[in-house]
């Protein structure tokens, strides 16, 4: 069993944490001492989303003394759908500020440190490096090999959960025996293979599940109980609630935790993970597809020009909001390249730019003479040139 | 012997969770996967015919990384495959734009 560093000298607990904590006080797990040590306690947790609200919510309520908070967002209406940490009066507000707020009312007791920050390799052992234990809840795969190499450099354990439309992993990496997420993903997937959750879905309660377990392993190794999931994936899925287990192995030859490690610093995690970071000047051409603003579409559109709107998406959101474009769903446009007019302009449209990209590539690459993408997809429209096109 | 096949990969095996194949080893268990599911080759296997390293293969609980035969290892009807790739989870990041897109990937 692996224990988070203990103090030299624990906090005594207050009359209020011996009633607040009395059902954990109880527990010969816990007692009085188990709870001074999550008193004593500090986990960082990257990401204030879906995974981040469950899991600083139930750290908090366990009392342990001190979450740090990793976020740089502002609150969405998209977001309420999971993110329970957060309100519709919190819409617009940083994700930081919406965390803490709800945090402290749950218990005023707790140290929060915000860190109003994307996660980077110039940052992150500092950030990292004043923690116990880190929850690692990001939503995409740079910043997953980020904090796990971090975690391994500085011997933070890693309590790791990931979710996707309906399924969910867990685990503990980054232990002294115990494998890292390198020794089970030691590449990541290629750009657009695994769409996000703004394309494909996720079901809303999935965080809710994963994040809880999440804060259980955090509680856990804080404790030195139980037997947390160092050297096990927990796959769940949560359309047929079946709960599996997978041994995870710790890889010798890994370059970051294994015998001869070959990473002892951090990465360029963008170009490891084959993305391009995002420059303030949003670039005109993508990989040879011009990207077109909203704006400039309805401009076009209004002069009359004779540009054939091609809409990616599926039925289901086209009822819900369209521009009048043509719809052929994405994984049909291979077979249905008959009913695209190669001698218009095709402007590719979808939800927010990215299916439509992937097919305007496509087209260029089957031949169309002349494709462009329509950068932000509806979601730009809905912003940009009629906002009673609905946002979803 | 039944493979199970992951959420990002169901759009290329006719929306299946999971797949009911006949074979003696693993590797024999994934040609005929890929036989019936000629979309799945390519996301789980490079040109040169190796599984990719973002996904895992499970024989029951067990990495096939890790075993002796690795993919040529024994299977009987009663084993199961799990195909286990790597998923982030969460939306679309803010600073983070994706280059070299390719159409074959999910919906």
């Amino acid at each position: 069993m692996i224990t988070a560093t203990l103090r030299i000298e624990l906090p005594e607990l207050t009359q209020d944490d011996l009633s607040r904590y009395s059902r954990h006080l109880i527990l010969p797990e816990v007692g009085v001492e188990g709870q001074r040590k999550l008193k004593a306690a500090s986990v960082l947790c990257v990401g204030t989303g879906g995974l981040g609200s469950p899991l600083a919510l139930y750290l908090t309520a366990a009392g342990v003394g001190t979450l740090g908070l990793v976020d740089f967002d502002v609150v969405d209406a998209s977001n309420l759908q999971r993110q329970i940490i957060h309100s519709t009066a919190d819409i617009g507000r940083s994700k930081l500020d919406s965390a803490e707020e709800k945090l402290k009312a749950l218990n005023p007791e707790l140290k929060v440190q915000k860190h109003n920050t994307l996660l980077s390799s110039a940052n992150a052992l500092d950030i990292l490096k004043d923690y116990d234990v880190v929850a690692d809840g990001t939503d995409n795969f740079p910043t997953r090999y980020l904090v796990n190499d971090a975690c391994v450099l500085l011997g933070k354990p890693n309590a790791y959960g990931s979710i996707f439309r309906f399924e969910g992993q867990a685990s503990v990496f980054a232990t002294k025996d115990g494998p890292c997420y390198r020794c089970l993903y030691p590449e990541p997937p290629p750009p657009g293979l695994v769409p996000s959750c703004a394309e494909g879905g996720v079901l809303g309660i999935l965080p809710g599940l994963i994040g809880v377990i999440q804060a259980t392993e955090a509680i856990k190794l804080i404790l030195g109980i139980g037997e947390p999931l160092i050297g096990r994936l927990l796959l769940v899925d949560a359309l047929k609630m079946r709960f599996r287990e997978l041994k995870l192995c710790k890889n010798p030859e890994c370059p970051v935790c294994g015998a001869h490690p070959t990473v002892t610093q951090l990465i360029d995690y963008q170009q490891f993970c084959g993305l391009e970071a995002a420059s303030d000047v949003q670039k005109a051409v993508k990989n040879g597809i011009p990207q077109l603003s909203a704006k400039d579409l309805k401009r076009r559109m209004d002069a009359g020009e004779n540009l054939f709107i091609l809409d990616v998406r599926e039925p289901f959101e086209y009822k819900i909001a369209n521009i009048g474009g043509k719809l052929i769903p994405q994984n049909e446009v291979p077979q249905r390249l008959a009913e695209i007019d190669r001698d218009r302009e095709i402007i590719v449209q979808c939800k927010s730019g990215g299916r439509s990209q992937r097919i305007a590539e496509f087209l260029k690459q089957s031949g169309f003479p002349n494709v462009a993408n329509l950068a932000g997809g509806i979601l730009a429209w809905s912003d940009e040139v009629d906002p009673t096109v609905p946002k979803y | 012997m039944t493979i199970f096949i992951p959420t990002p990969l169901r759009a290329y095996a006719a929306g299946k969770d999971a797949v009911e194949v006949n074979a003696a080893t693993i590797a024999g268990a994934l040609d005929e996967l890929t036989l019936e599911y000629p979309d799945l080759r390519k996301h789980l296997f490079t040109n040169e015919g190796k599984v990719r390293a973002f996904v895992n293969i499970y024989l029951n609980d067990e990495d096939v990384r890790y075993m002796p035969a690795k993919e040529a290892t024994e299977v009987s009807p009663t084993d199961t495959l799990s195909i286990i790739p790597s998923i982030a989870g969460g939306c679309q990041p803010r600073q983070w734009t994706q280059s070299r897109r390719r159409i074959a990937v999910a919906e």
